[in-house]
């Protein structure tokens, strides 16, 4: 079997998908926007960076914050290994709040 | 954050500066931290926060949130709700400067 070009993706679809049995979840890869910024000095990563929108009722009640620490502890190998995620961009919202947001548009 | 607000090192810091400014918060109620000075701050306020993420914004000591969330809560009113309450923003009248201060 041929190794993923995206492990880091997979990871988070994998974790993300099991964690929270998201009913829609977008994993964007920004990383070639920041690749020539200086924290990113030395790293050959090609996935240092995303976007991840989840929708799951599982965050039902719970603050921002509280959502947001889920996703990072969930993915907190990731983000701490040498050459991990670097930067991770969060949208966490209910089915509800979700579908209020579609009709505000 | 990372750098400075005026020259920020990094993107989410910058745009982090920019909702700052837009709620008019006043600069005297505010103070930055520039971890990328001071490695011992950089490890110790995500362990902190329980906050694995640089910028974090703190209202009263009290932590809110790291750039997505200033972002979500600019937008939904929340943000200037919580800066007026705690006082932070420069006040209307205080920009007449007509008031005598005692």
């Amino acid at each position: 079997m041929a190794t993923s070009q995206t492990p880091m993706e997979d990871a988070i679809r994998q974790k993300v998908t099991q964690a929270f049995a998201p009913a829609s979840l977008e994993i964007f890869n920004d990383s070639h926007l920041h690749s020539h910024h200086k924290a990113m000095a030395g790293s050959t990563s090609q996935e240092t960076h995303f976007r991840v929108y989840v929708t799951s009722d599982t965050f039902e009640g719970k603050r921002q914050p509280a959502r947001h620490r889920e996703v990072y502890s969930l993915l907190k190998d990731e983000m701490a290994a040498e050459g991990g995620i670097h930067a991770l961009q969060l949208r966490t919202k209910t089915p509800q709040e979700a579908a209020a947001t579609t009709e505000a548009k | 954050m990372k750098g400075t607000p005026e020259t920020p090192q990094c993107g989410f810091s910058r745009a982090s500066i920019q909702i700052l400014g837009l709620q008019g918060v006043n600069p005297q109620k505010f103070t930055a931290f520039n971890v990328l000075e001071d490695e011992e701050l950089r490890g110790g306020i995500k362990e902190y926060s329980d906050w694995p993420t640089i910028p974090q914004l703190y209202v009263n000591k009290e932590f809110v949130g790291g750039t997505d969330i200033m972002m979500s809560m600019h937008q939904d009113g929340t943000l200037a709700k919580l800066l007026e309450e705690k006082g932070v923003l420069v006040e209307a009248d205080e920009s007449d400067a007509s008031s005598t201060s005692s």
